[in-house]
């Protein structure tokens, strides 16, 4: 068990330092003797009252839906729970260009709004950030809440048809006590989402009204190059996030990862005409907001694809390089992190500090880490040299604890249900890795290798921080193009984009399927 | 010759107590009550529990301190023997360590897997084997590991009657005439009749030395026969 202890303790400290480095870099340089001016200030309080509105909107929305999809079987419901999942892997700015197309200036809402005579509405600022986090949300919070209906026993919906029981009093008895046990934690973990999100706040925010922390980091690097302003602003997103991290700890979050959602709770209630038409609309609503989007990148970028100028198509390569390696260093973070837990787990405290390492990225957000990187390197190297390695790392780190979620789990039950046959064949080591353990996560591992290469291939994140002039990845050219309104190169860009995240998740996942066995 | 010298083992307030040999080769039965500690036992033997005192040796080798893997011995389990993702083969194989294979190796798998009637089916996986044949691989990897002892945890006890007493006899045919020591645990008291001339009483805190089957059995003490009842 030593080696595994060994890599595993080398990758944790690994992970801990390109974390925590960057924060203390961060510390020394940040300029807390300038304080806090008006517009730092206003960008706190921004980067809350979105994530709040964001949290809020997405569950509460997300409650109805989640209600029609556990009590409704119909055509189409497995595919739309699937499309649940997608927002996980859809580029944020892709999806940002499809909300356009809708709500945009020019956006099928707009141009309805014209033709009945109404003024138009805007997209950018605080509502177009919230509508952004909400298509990205809903989904999450739809699943997460859609797993605590179907954890309801379904003894107890079979005792309440028994009892005869009206829909109030079903409503109190059964579902109530579930929802006030799940919403605080979906709220809670969207919360968290929204205060790292930068790509959103990148593409809709902006200006003195709508400017997260993030986003002030972003601006004190590029517009202003202040490096001491940008690392105190680092400071206080860390505090931030670390805040609500903490309490995220305390009111229990839902692992996001369910599975088995494609069962549907039986019950005998819900038959009148009303709550049909209710739940009805719920999903139709849903469907709609989640789909249209995403079937306007589709038509909008279909005709850019065919002829995509050069610098796109170089991007695409840097982006699925970048993509591959952040994969496959998240793979050999999570299996080194879960093995060494795993070995160690007669130690508890050690088994525990090593997996918490894991867990580290969620408090830091990634321009936190960029902006202590670039700091750091800055002296030595152009940064905009090294921007597609670090890229690499932070999104490899970023994913990291949703790779050890799906490992931890299947590699302690390879260990409890053949670690003593293995034990008993003298199996140790690399010969253990390869013959037990590896096969033994194929899924978790391809699943976890596609979520990260797909999660990579969209970021928008530390690679616009580190702005390369010529080697931008697939979504900061995409982006640069919006910027120049080259729309239609920016739509085939944006259908590519799409195309490779799905299609690198699929790659992945499905080399963890194929010829597994159970 | 295997030797338990003073051997104690404690697990909260369960307690077990051997100190005797076994001098093989040959079939050795195992049998008692339930939670008396048959499987303990047997742990304690292939190193998955270290006793709280005494010592464990194999001839002149005290193998208390090794790990399971470097022991003289192998193991079979009552389930999760074979690993799923491999196949017949490369289940066998690795009783012969992990790394690459020799031709001669490969012949002695191929034999091995011959010798307990599993030809044309090394390619299978686990799941496409019956629970009989599963048991069948596992014994042809304890064949190829050649180890002299060869500890049995009630393998066969989810196979219907037949086909547990088939696979005691291919045990004997096969692991016994290859001059192993067998323990087998069971809790059919027929099974040692049947097949071990000598058994190892678990009962009441304590692992009796092997006596002969047919006149423990008979003459039963008191506390089998509350459990032969």
């Amino acid at each position: 068990m030593r080696p595994a202890a060994l890599a595993g303790g080398a990758a944790a400290v690994f992970v801990a330092s390109i974390t925590l480095g960057p924060l203390a870099i961060v510390a020394l340089r940040a300029e807390i003797g300038a304080g806090l001016g008006p517009a730092d200030l206003a960008a706190i309080r921004f980067t809350i009252w979105q994530a709040l509105l964001s949290a809020v909107f997405s569950t509460l929305l997300a409650i109805p839906v989640a209600r029609a999809l556990a009590r409704r079987r119909f055509w189409g419901r497995g595919a739309l729970i699937t499309l649940m999942g997608a927002p996980f892997i859809v580029p944020v700015i892709v999806a940002v260009f499809g909300i356009l197309a809708v709500f945009g200036r020019n956006g099928i809402v707009n141009t309805a709004f014209a033709w009945l005579g109404l003024p138009p509405v805007s997209v950018y600022g605080l509502q177009g950030v919230v509508l952004a986090h909400v298509f990205f949300n809903l989904p999450l919070a739809t699943r997460l809440i859609l797993q605590g209906w179907l954890d309801i026993p379904s003894e107890r919906f079979r005792l309440a048809a028994s009892l005869n029981l009206s829909p109030r009093a079903m409503f109190r008895l059964l579902e109530w006590p579930m929802l006030r046990e799940v919403v605080p934690g979906v709220m809670m973990l969207i919360f968290l989402i929204c205060t790292t999100s930068f790509a959103v706040a990148l593409t809709l925010g902006g200006g003195p009204a709508a400017t997260t922390v993030e986003l002030a980091i972003y601006q004190a690097f590029l517009l202003e190059f202040d490096l001491g302003r940008a690392a105190m602003l680092a400071g206080v997103q860390f505090a931030l996030t670390g805040a609500a991290a903490l309490v995220a700890l305390v009111v229990a979050v839902p692992a996001a990862m369910g599975a088995g959602l494609d069962r549907r709770v039986e019950r005998w209630d819900g038959l009148s005409l009303t709550s049909r038409l209710v739940d009805g609309i719920a999903v139709s609503l849903a469907a709609v907001f989640l789909i249209v989007p995403l079937v306007m990148i589709a038509l909008s970028g279909a005709e850019g694809l065919t002829r995509l100028p050069p610098e796109v198509l170089g991007a695409a390569g840097r982006s699925l390089i970048v993509a591959v390696v952040a994969a496959a260093l998240t793979l050999v973070l999570s299996v080194s992190i879960a093995s060494a837990a795993q070995a160690l787990k007669h130690r508890g405290g050690a088994a525990r500090l090593i997996e918490m390492t894991g867990y580290l990225a969620i408090a830091a957000s990634p321009l936190v880490i960029g902006t202590g990187l670039f700091l750091l390197v800055f002296p030595i190297v152009d940064p905009a040299r090294i921007a597609l390695v670090v890229t690499a790392v932070v999104n490899a780190l970023m994913a990291l604890p949703f790779a050890l979620r799906a490992v931890m789990p299947a590699l302690a039950a390879a260990e409890a249900r053949y670690g003593r046959t293995a034990d008993a064949l003298g199996l140790r080591g690399w010969a253990r890795m390869r013959w037990l353990i590896l096969p033994r996560l194929r899924r978790p591992l391809g699943f976890a290798g596609g979520l990260t290469a797909a999660l990579s291939m969209g970021d928008l994140g530390v690679v616009a921080l580190f702005s390369p002039v010529d080697a931008a990845t697939l979504p900061l050219q995409m982006y640069r193009l919006m910027g120049a309104f080259r729309m239609e190169d920016a739509a085939g860009a944006a259908l590519l984009l799409l195309m490779l995240s799905l299609a690198l998740f699929w790659v992945f996942d499905r080399g963890g399927r194929v010829n597994a066995d159970a | 010759m295997l030797t338990l010298d003073n051997v104690e083992i404690r697990q909260g307030t369960y307690r077990l107590e051997a100190d005797f040999s076994v001098t093989g080769p040959g079939l050795f039965a195992v049998i008692g009550p339930s939670g008396a500690g048959k499987s303990t036992l047997l742990a304690a033997i292939a190193g998955f529990i270290v006793p709280t005192a005494g010592r464990v040796f194999w001839d002149q080798r005290d193998l208390t301190d090794l790990p399971p893997g470097d022991r003289p011995l192998s193991v079979v389990f009552q389930d999760n023997n074979l690993f799923p993702h491999l196949d017949a083969q490369r289940n066998v194989a690795l009783g012969l360590g992990s790394g690459r294979l020799s031709e001669a190796e490969n012949q002695r798998i191929d034999e091995a897997l011959a010798r307990v009637g599993l030809v044309g089916k090394e390619r299978r996986k686990p799941a496409a084997l019956s629970g009989g044949e599963q048991g069948r691989v596992a014994l042809a990897r304890a064949l190829v590991r050649d180890a002299p002892l060869v500890l049995l945890d009630e393998p066969f006890s989810a196979l219907g009657p037949a086909l547990k007493a088939e696979m005691l006899d291919l045990v004997d045919a096969v692991l016994v005439k290859a001059g192993k020591t067998v323990l087998f645990v069971t809790h059919d008291p027929e099974d040692a009749r049947r097949m071990a001339p000598q058994t190892i009483l678990v009962a009441e805190g304590m692992a009796h030395a092997p006596q002969p089957t047919r006149a423990l059995l008979d003459d039963a003490p008191a506390a089998l026969r509350d459990y032969l009842e």
